[in-house]
This record gives C-alpha cells, structure tokens and sequence, in this order.
C-alpha cells in the first residue's frame, strides 16, 4: 500500500532544496483539471470547500458582481471571479475558479522560514500547518499567484489544502467531487494532461483557436491545472502569464532570511535566526513587506 | 529514508521530541493532517429537497442509532451511484446540511390573536384544537350542498389548501385525499408560480 | 419533462429558453454540456438576458421579455419555407394530414368564434371535418388548403425575420444563424431537445407559448426520441410528484378531472370525461378513463364506495368555476375567503402583487401555516407598512419535520420517483405534515360525529385503515397510491390491471407498478445502462409504467424502425420491442395503431382545439408592454385572459412613466426564499440586487455597486446596482427599450441576508396565462433611478 501522507519537501529544511526520497511509494501524484469552458459559476465548489474544511462564514456584501467577496481570505480558501469581457460584439462572461494552484516547486514553501509550517507531499498537495506558522507572510510575497491569505486572529495564513484528509484515504477533494458539470476533474496528474490534450481539442473544434493548457513551467508545473478557452487572454482570467517559483538563486534580503531559516532548520539558535528571517519588528505589522 | 505524517506520529508517540537522522527537529512538520470527518459515520441515501433535478445525497449522521443516543448530522455530499447527479451537487445541494440544522429552524406551535403585534407560544393540543375548530366553523358557514339549479356540488366555498412541492409523494396524496375529501376546491400549489 | 435528465446528452441540439438551468438546475445541465462536449451538440440560449447558461452556451440571443412566441413562429416559418421539417415523421405522426372545418379562420389577430361579451372563444370552427365513417377527414399529400399542415404554413408566414426582429429587438441576421442551428434537426440522423423552465410558463401566453415549441418540435421530428423532447425544468423538489397527486385545483391524482356542477352523475362525468377515437387506428388510452377514476374512488371510499352511490362520486366538491392560485387570492381580496392553509410554501413573496396580497391576507379570518421555518406569509401583519392593530386575522404557526427527517418520494423533472431514506429524527416538539393533517382529520371528524354539522358524510366514509391512524406509514401510503387487487388483497403491478367494476383500488394510476408485491420499486438502486443512453430502468420508477422518454413509439418510423439506430428509443424485432419500455405493449405490432397512445387522434396535434386561446399561437403583447402589437395594433394582448375586477387599474397604462421593461428570475445559490436560512448561501450571494444594463445605468447616474429605486405601478423595490454589459439595448417597433432583472429570492421576515423588505414580487402584475392561470411574473413595466446610498 502506498504511503499516501509521503513527504517531499518541508519548509525551512533542506527538503525545500533537495526533496526527499521515499522508500515505499508516495502513491499517486495528483492534479485537479479546471475546464473554463464547462464552468457555470455556480460556486458549488466554493460553497462545498466552506463546508468540508468547516470554515467561518464571512460577512459580505454585494458589490455590484455576482462574485461573492471581493478576494480570497483564511476562511475563503476558494472564490469565483466573474468577469464581462467584450471584443468587439462578442461577450464573453469569464469566470474563474481561484484557489492555490498546488505549484510543483511551491514558491510559498521556498519563501517559509519557519520549519514544517509549509509540506509538500509526493502526491502533489502543499499544505500549510497552521500550528508551525509564525506569521510573517513571507509565503504571501513567495506566492506568484497572490493565494495565501493571514489570518489576524490566529495569526497564521491559510490556503486551500486540496482537501488533504479525504485525498488520504482515497477520495477526491470537496470542490471536485461537487461540481455540477464536470468542470473541475481528478485525477494522476499524466492523465489530467491527455485529458486536457482532449479538451483543447474540444475547445479548437468549437471555434477557441488560443485555447489552451496552464500549467505554468516557471513553477514546474502545477497540481491544479486549467483549460482556457482564451489561451491569449491570460489576465482576464488574472492568470500571471509567466509566475516564477525557484529555491535558487537565493539574492537580496531573501538571502539573509532564508540562510535564516535553514539556520532555525538545522536547530541552531533561534533568536538570531528570528531576527534574520523575520525582521526586527512584529509580524503583524504589514508595513515591513509590503507584498508586491 | 521514508518519511510521511503518519511515521513522524509514531515517533512523537514514542519519544515526544524527536531528532531524526538528518538532524533536525522532526516534530514542527506532523500537525496531524484532520482526520476524515465522516469516518465511521452511518450513511443515510436521500434526495436533495430543493430543485427538481433529484440528486441523489448521502447524509453522513453520528450516533450509533442505539437507544440511548440521537442521531447528529454532520456533513451531506452527492451520491456517486444516482445516475442523474453522480455525486454532484450545486451550492445549495452542497450546503444542504446547513438547512438541515438551521439555527431558525422553529420547535414551537405560535398563535397570533386578532389584532395583536406579537406572537405567543402554545401547545400543540391548543394549536390542533383551534385548528379542527376554525377548519369546521368555516366548512360549516360556506359549505353548499346545492347550488342555485339545484344540483348537487358538496362544496366547501370558505378554505383554501395551499401546498407543497416540497413535501413527499405520499403527504402530497394524503392532502389531496383528506382535502377533496373536506369538500375543498380551492387547492392548489406551487406549480403555477 | 417528456425524456429525462441525463438524456439530454443524447442531443444534437439544445434549445435553452425560458429557462437557466446552469443557474437553477446545474446538476441537470450537466448533460447539456456533455452533449456539447462529446456530441458536438450546438448549446443555444435565448433569454432577455445572458445568463450563466449563456456563458457556456454556443449561441446567445437576446428578446424582449414576453417576444417568445413571436421568435417561436418565426422558427417555424423557417421550417416551412426551407422544407427543413422531417418529413416522414410529420406524415406518420403528426395530424399534419387532418382537415379542418371551412369556418375556421383567424383574422386581425382573433381566431374564428370569438365571443366579445364573454372574453371567450365558441370552438365549433375548431373543428376537424368529418368523413361518412364518422371519422376524420384527412389528405396523405398534405396539399387540402384546409388540411392542418397547409393551415399552419399560412399562419405562421406572418413570422418572417423582419417581423421576430421588430417585435423581439433582436437583429435578424443573428435570429437566422440560430434558425439553422435549431431547424438541423428535421432528419432522422440528428435529434434536437428544448429545455425551458417558468420563464416559458408564467406570461399570458405562456401555455401557448409551450405549444409553440411543442409544434416546432413535432415538425422537427423530436419528440419521442432519445435527445429530443420538450423539457420542462421544475422549481421544487416534488414539484412534479405534488401536480401528479393533484394538489391542484381542477386535478385529481393521475390527471383525472375534478368533476363540474353540470356533471350531476357519476356516468355523466365518465362520459365527459372519456374521449372518443376520432380515427380507426388509434389506442385512445384516456378511452379507460372510467378504470382510473373508479379505482382512485374506491382507495378514497372503500367499502363505502358502491356501485348504489356511484362509488362516491357525490363525496367529491365540484367547483363553481375557477379554483387556481389567483382565483383563490381573489375570493380572499373581495372576502369570501374565510380560512386558508398553507403547507411547505411561503405564499406571499411567491406573488403577484404583494401590496394585494397582503390585503388579501388581512381580509381573511384565519390562517393556519405549517412549516419548518417561521415564514414572511405567517408573519404579513408585521410587513412594512401594516399595522397588526387592524388586522383581525388570526394566525396559527405550525412547526413541521423537513426532508431529511422523513422517508418518502420525491418525483423529479424527469418523472422518476425516487425514495429517500429518513436521516435523522426531528427535535422534540416538531411534527411531521403526516402527523398534522391526521390529526386535524381525527379531530374535524370526531367534531362531527359530536356536533353534527354541513354534509360530513364523506369525512366520515374517508378510508383510513393504517395501522396507527394518527400517523400513517409513508410506506402505507404509498402501496395505497400503487393501488390493490380486491379480489386476491396483493398489490398491483401495472394500471393495465385496474378495473371499472370497483374490483380494484389505486390513489394514483399512473404509480402503479411504483409499489408492487416485488416491493418498492421507488427505491431501487440498480445502476445499469444497457442502452448507453442512461435510461437506467433498474434505478427508482418512473411513471408512467417506468418509461424513461415518453411517446417512445414516435422515436421509430410506422414500420417500427428507429429513425436514428445510434439513438434508438423503442425498436420492433419482428415479434416484440426492445429499448425502453414502450409505449405499446410490448408484442403489438407497429401499424397496429397511431404513435401517441393518449390522444383520440392516435397521433400529435399541430393543431388543437384543447387551448383556450387559439389552435395555433399567436404573439400576444404582456399585459403591460412598451410597444405596440405589431401583428395586430387592435388586438394587442391575448384576448380571452381573465380580468380580475380591479386588476385594470393596477397597470400601467396611457400616460404613465414606466418605460422599461423588466423580468424577475432565480439565481443559483438561492432556492426561492427558505435559503436565506442556510449561512453559507447568504455569504454566497447575500444582497437583493437589481440588474441594469451599463447604457440605462449611465443615463440615471447610477453606479455598479450603488444602489438603485425600481418601481412599477403596484409596489417599489431598492437594493444594490448590478450594472452589466451583459444586458443590450434591444430596438423593439423603432424604438429602444432598456430591459431590467430583478432576483426573487428576499423577504422582510428575519434571515441572515442584510437585505430587508426588497420583494420582487412587490412589482408584478395580478393577471395570469388563458389556460392555466399562471401569472405574469415575466414581462412588466418598470421605472428607474439612482437611490442614495444607505447609513448602515
């Protein structure tokens, strides 16, 4: 039986750089496979992630959209965006399912200088553990795709997990198993891709001449891919057309933190290791970074 | 060397702080990932009660059904057998659980006076018997056995039954039945609106 | 539905109008999107606005609220001049070839027989002709100018492009490329579906508006066959079980009929209601219309039931005319109304007109409302603007168990009655619906059998054998529903079983075979598909007699050859059918009688003299309209709808200033309003909002995300500013009109929703279809601006 919680990398140890190795299987690598083109918008995805992972409800407030919050958050792990495109006298009404995308070489776990608070497994899945996270966001500035989000209460930062405790034990994470129309698949990862090969296919042959894959290579890849209909038109779905993610080259302050963090790693002494990869001043004051 | 979740549990078991091999505290990264909530929960396969599509659902429930226990719902998910939905679900069928146990869902009997502003709580034999009361009283004021030519119509002119979509196949017969039944034309239900 | 959810991936073409099923049926629309996806189906929308079913969608057509049968018409116009239909499925199945009286006619926008004094329609000329035999006439060339096929042609030649363009607003290149995507179906290798909802239903010609597209079906050759068919999307979970149980008026279960004054026996209904063949060659199935209504008799009376008192026939009220929803509001507004009773709805913010419904509401004696949720209805005399001193009505509020702490069946769209289980108990202090309508029984009854009072001989003759008789088994009622044979007590199996002598009893013919000595057949869980083409006869029942697409035998040709052998719905071998169930027993051979079974014409009707209003459709303008009928100035609304008195004066009319037209509608994360108790559809969706399309938005200063005032001569809604490019300028008779949508789904009672007291249905207009009294929620006139923003 394959150990289906392997590990691949842990934050703050060498394991970001060199990923582990596993003597039994890690089981299946995964990837979600996100069709734009058979999405309705319904948010039964972002209706099933809230229920399954038991997070708060939000107050929110329309503000003149059929989106539901203005942005992700600790307890919105998944929204979707709508957007009213016109070329010429085509309307197109995009709407897209963001969520973290699950990045090969996770540009948040390379950023995280407190140990064990960010793991990729071998399947694919980057989780955050809430109980190791010290707060300092620099996850937030690692992301490329904007997905981590603090939490001031607990002050700690959470995303999705791809609904790690049921992909354990064999089954498909909430949103995938929720939606209504097939939008959102599962499966290993080499059969998403011939699945999307299909798909795009499908998406020439009914007139989408730049559809297309995201799987962005800069991030080696990622565990939650889409098919877009408008391969050409990236930013209006807010998908960066070239995100970079890589443990190295290390440069600038980032040096310093993540020597830092590898330090705290490694058990030497905390408190200048603290100093380095947080800064002098407190977590929370946002002022320190801002993000990019 | 494997390392995954589960064997760093087993390590924090056995000796608390951990060094591993590579030398570093193990035991930051095993914040156990949540166990599967609806492990050794009962399924219950039912229908999902808003639009008429008819997914199939599961409702995952706690307690062992012993005698001694009531039954808690915690968490409703598609059916993957039904051939109509396949395990799917909108966002309403997603958040059914949420209507199951709403905090608005109501346990009492209410009664509002004649030109009073506020309810008041009663019982349900008050409720029932002011029911059956009022229901007779207004058969009995409207009810017309013959109408102006003199023929038979056994009629109830002075209730209206209204209602529901909602409710199963078999209340739905029983409405009918003990309506018409009453003499009561004027039924109907959300078929027209 | 005529076929079933998931057949709709057998489809070609899907037409969706008048409905938004990726919004209000998404798990359904599933398979619009798998035909699309792997048929290469076309997915069109037409809708006054572009919805999210129109963001997946290979086609979206923009029509004024209330143009559908003029874009229906010109569909069929194009049929005809391009000779698009199917031609040997017309021929065989349709009474494309039945000729019709010479005095038939329609003129300046009225049908031959129209009576003024009584808004009405004399349907002699409606007639077919007759020939020596007594049968109808009819002519296999199709060319009699007076047969239906020609008659049609020359009644829709007025639906050219042009004429949909200028009375829908759309262009008509656009109207033509959906033509021939629609009109690709009339041939036996390709199948088309039309999936539409309440935006079909609820005009004033909303039943003709379904005919339309029932008639551009036929003529395609769709109905009948696996993709094809026309597809009614239903709003609540047993919203079809509750219509074939007959909590309707004018119904009883099976789609018997509720008896009338002029029936004065029991033979006098029989005979009225029966049909007789009007050619050789057909089953006439309704021909035994005496079996299902003497067997729903004897389950309602028993052994009270004799053939001396014609088996209770006189047990039964008969209504002194029309009993549906806004003849039931009226007895209450002019206060005839004394009690009324509502169960699992919340009928106040359902509509029209709220302002007279509240009225209503105060003019009433008593009311008794039974739900699992405290609801707006219950709660009238606190609505804004009513003051409880003066409202004398008293209210009983009954709290009730809801889906999941009951078994039972629900019946879906797709007629499949399925059973669920019961998950959990109810919280002390809650009954279930079960429990409370015995309870008021018992307790009416035993109030008679003390006091005495108006004819309570059928209260007292009800049958009520259940075991504990305060609370029946759903499991009961269901083998009652299925129905008995008398002579051997077992339960029976088909409705071909039941008998006119009373030797039978069944509540429902068409479930029958539901609940049979096998067991119970609603609950079965078996998930073949031998046919590929998901009719999984093994899972739940169907009715009836569990056919998966109903009219099957129209899906082969007259020597029982499907049309499409890829998409067979019944096939003859020579000795039996093979697919579904079909429609035939199952070794009749296929010329032994006309395709669709429960007609006395044995085939279709393109035309019918069953509709109040017409035997083809005709555009009618919605009752409050911003243009002119332009097919016909002098008769611009549908002219035999019924005006409720005072109902004139509550529209707009010459002179007012509601120049937009405006349509209430559905979302997705809402299920009208019980969700507003579910948080998580609140977050999802939390705020009562208007739609405004971003030219009339700019016009009144209005910005996305402000909020905006809309008013209609009935009532006045505010809420937050939606402003879209998604809603167009539409140039309707040359002149532009602005179209705003407005969601249906809060209330003024409680909910987790910040918004209060913003109904829709404050807005729409108290008047209803010709046919079935269904009210115009879809096509109005409003006014707009820009409202300040609110102190929060």
């Amino acid at each position: 039986m394959p150990d289906t919680l392997a590990i691949k990398r842990i934050s703050a140890t060498p394991s970001a750089l060199i990923p582990l190795e596993s003597l039994r299987s890690g089981g299946p690598v995964y990837s979600k496979l996100v069709d734009i083109s058979k999405c309705i918008g319904c948010k039964g995805c972002e209706v099933a992630c809230k229920e399954w992972n038991d997070l708060k409800v939000e107050q929110t407030a329309n503000f003149g959209s059929m989106q539901s919050h203005k942005d992700l958050s600790s307890n919105t792990w998944l929204l979707m965006r709508f957007n009213e495109v016109e070329v010429g006298d085509d309307l197109q009404w995009l709407i897209k399912k963001d969520a973290c995308l699950h990045c090969e070489e996770p540009g948040c776990l390379f950023a995280c200088p407190a140990p064990g608070a960010i793991v990729q497994y071998q399947n694919g899945i980057v989780d955050f553990n809430q109980d190791q996270c010290i707060g300092c966001q620099n996850c937030v500035s690692g992301c490329p795709f904007d997905i981590p989000r603090f939490d001031k209460s607990t002050k700690t930062v959470a995303k999705c997990n791809m609904c790690i405790d049921r992909v354990e034990v064999g089954l498909e994470p909430a949103c995938v198993k929720t939606c209504p129309t097939n939008a959102i698949q599962w499966g290993i990862k080499e059969d998403m891709l011939a699945l999307a090969e299909k798909k795009v296919e499908t998406m020439k042959r009914r007139g989408y001449e730049h559809a297309a894959l995201y799987n962005p290579g800069g991030v080696g890849g990622t565990h939650m891919m889409y098919v877009v209909p408008h391969g050409d038109r990236l930013e209006d779905y807010s998908l960066p057309a070239h995100p970079v993610a890589s443990p190295a080259p290390l440069h600038g302050l980032s040096v310093l933190r993540r020597v830092g963090s590898y330090l705290l790693g490694f058990g030497v002494v905390s408190a200048l290791a603290h100093f380095l990869a947080v800064g002098p001043e407190s977590p929370e004051d946002e002022a320190w970074e801002p993000k990019p | 060397m494997a390392i995954s979740r589960r064997t760093f549990l087993k390590a924090s078991v056995a000796g608390g702080v951990v060094v591993s091999a590579l030398g570093f505290d193990l035991k930051p990264a095993y914040a156990a990932v949540r166990q599967l909530k609806i492990r050794n929960a009962r399924e219950y396969k039912t229908v999902c009660p808003y639009c008429a599509v008819g997914c199939g659902t599961i409702a995952y429930v706690h307690g062992s059904g012993g005698l001694n226990t009531t039954k808690t719902i915690i968490h409703v998910e598609g059916d993957p057998d039904n051939p109509i939905n396949g395990g799917t679900l909108c966002p309403k069928g997603a958040s059914q659980m949420g209507l199951a146990i709403s905090p608005r869902l109501r346990k009492s009997p209410m009664y509002r006076g004649a030109g009073a502003s506020e309810w008041r709580e009663v019982d349900w034999d008050f409720a029932m018997d002011w029911f059956a009361r009022k229901f007779k009283a207004s058969r009995d004021a409207t009810f017309v056995e013959q109408d102006s030519q003199g023929r038979t119509v056994n009629r109830c002119n002075g209730i209206a039954w209204v209602g529901s979509a909602t409710v199963a196949n078999e209340d739905a017969y029983l409405i009918t039945k003990t309506m018409r039944a009453m003499g009561l034309t004027y039924i109907d239900h959300q078929a027209r609106i | 539905m005529t076929n079933h959810w998931k057949d709709i991936k057998n489809a070609d073409v899907v037409l969706v109008m008048g409905a938004n099923p990726a919004e209000n049926h998404p798990c359904g629309f599933k398979w619009a999107l798998e035909a699309r996806d792997e048929n290469g189906a076309k997915l069109l929308t037409i809708d006054p606005r572009f919805t999210r079913t129109s963001a997946v969608a290979d086609k979206h057509l923009q029509i004024r609220p209330g143009s559908d049968i003029a874009i229906l018409g010109g569909l069929i116009r194009h049929i005809l001049t391009n000779d698009l239909h199917h031609a040997d499925y017309v021929r065989a199945h349709t009474n494309a070839s039945f000729i019709i009286s010479g005095d038939f006619g329609f003129e300046d926008g009225l049908f031959s027989g129209f009576e003024e004094a009584g808004s009405r329609y004399d349907k002699t000329s409606w007639s077919y002709q007759r020939a020596a035999d007594g049968y109808v006439r009819r002519d296999p060339t199709l060319e009699d100018p007076q047969c239906v096929f020609q008659l049609l042609r020359r009644h829709y030649d007025r639906y050219t492009p042009a004429m949909v363009a200028q009375i829908a607003g759309c262009s008509e290149q656009k109207f033509l490329e959906m033509a021939d995507i629609i009109c690709s179906t009339g041939r036996a290798d390709r199948v088309g579906t039309i999936m539409y909802a309440v935006g079909w239903t609820m005009h004033t010609v909303g039943s003709q508006i379904i005919r339309t597209g029932a008639i551009l079906q036929l003529l395609l050759g769709n109905i009948g066959r696996p993709g094809g068919g026309i597809n009614a999307l239903r709003g609540h979970a047993n919203v079809q079980g509750a219509t074939d149980h007959a909590i309707v008026a004018g119904i009883l279960p099976g789609y018997l009929k509720v008896p009338t004054p002029e029936q004065t026996t029991l033979a006098e209904h029989l005979e009225a209601s029966t049909p007789q063949p009007l050619v050789p060659d057909t089953v006439n199935y309704w021909g035994n219309y005496p079996k299902f209504m003497v067997s729903l008799l004897k389950a309602w009376f028993g052994d009270s039931a004799t053939t001396a008192n014609e088996f209770g026939y006189h047990y039964l009220g008969k209504p002194d005319g029309d009993a549906t929803w806004l003849s039931i509001w009226d007895e209450a507004y002019h206060g005839r109304l004394e009690g009324f009773i509502t169960l699992g709805f919340n009928p106040l913010l359902a509509g029209p007109d709220i302002p007279r419904l509240l009225q209503s509401m105060s003019r009433l004696k008593w009311m008794t409302v039974i739900d699992p949720f405290m609801l707006d209805s219950a709660e009238f005399w606190k609505a804004p603007g009513m003051n409880p001193a003066e409202i004398d009505t008293e209210v009983l509020y009954l709290p009730t168990t809801h889906w999941i702490e009951r078994d039972g069946s629900f019946t879906n769209s797709g007629r499949w009655a399925q059973w669920k289980e019961k998950a959990i108990d109810p919280p002390d202090g809650v009954r279930s619906d079960t429990w409370v309508l015995s309870e008021l029984f018992w307790r009416v009854k035993e109030l008679y059998q003390q006091d005495g009072g108006a004819y309570d001989e059928p209260i007292q003759n009800l049958t009520w054998n259940y075991l504990n008789p305060r609370e029946p088994l759903l499991t009961e009622l269901a083998k009652e529903i299925n129905g008995y044979d008398h002579a051997t007590g077992q339960l029976l199996s088909s409705f071909g079983q039941l008998q006119a002598d009373g030797g039978t009893s069944s509540g429902n013919w068409l479930y029958t075979g539901s609940y049979t000595e096998a067991g119970n057949m609603m609950a079965r869980r078996g998930t073949a598909d031998p046919t590929g083409l998901g009719m999984h006869h093994e899972w739940a029942f169907s009715w009836p007699a569990n056919r998966r697409v109903l009219y099957n035998r129209a899906s082969a040709d007259a020597e029982g050859r499907p049309w499409d052998p890829t998409r067979a719905g019944i096939a003859w071998t020579g000795r039996e059918w093979i697919g579904d169930v079909p429609d035939y027993g199952r070794t009749t051979p296929p010329d032994a009688a006309g395709a669709f079974i429960m007609t006395e014409e044995g085939v279709a009707r393109l035309f019918s003299s069953q509709m109040a209003d017409g035997p083809f459709s005709e555009h009618y303008e919605p009752v409050e309209s911003p243009t002119v009928n332009a097919l016909h100035e002098s008769v611009p609304v549908n002219p035999v709808i019924n005006w409720y008195d005072g109902v004139r004066e509550t529209l707009a009319s010459e002179g007012d200033d509601f120049p937009h037209a405006c349509t209430i509608y559905r979302v997705v994360e809402h299920e009208h309003f019980v969700t507003q108790n579910v948080p998580l559809l609140v977050e999802a969706m939390p705020d009562f909002f208007i739609e405004i399309p971003e030219g009339l938005a700019a016009e009144k200063g209005i910005e996305n995300g402000g909020r905006a005032r809309v008013w209609s001569k009935r009532g006045e809604v505010e809420g937050v500013a939606i402003v879209t490019k998604r809603i167009k300028p539409l140039l309707v008779n040359g002149r532009t009109v602005w179209t705003v949508g407005i969601p249906v789904h809060w209330g003024f009672a409680g909910g987790t929703s910040n918004t209060h007291a913003s109904m829709a249905n404050l807005l729409t207009p108290f008047i209803g279809d010709a046919n079935t009294r269904c009210p115009e929620f879809k096509a109005f006139l409003v006014n707009i601006a820009r409202a300040e923003p609110r102190a929060t």
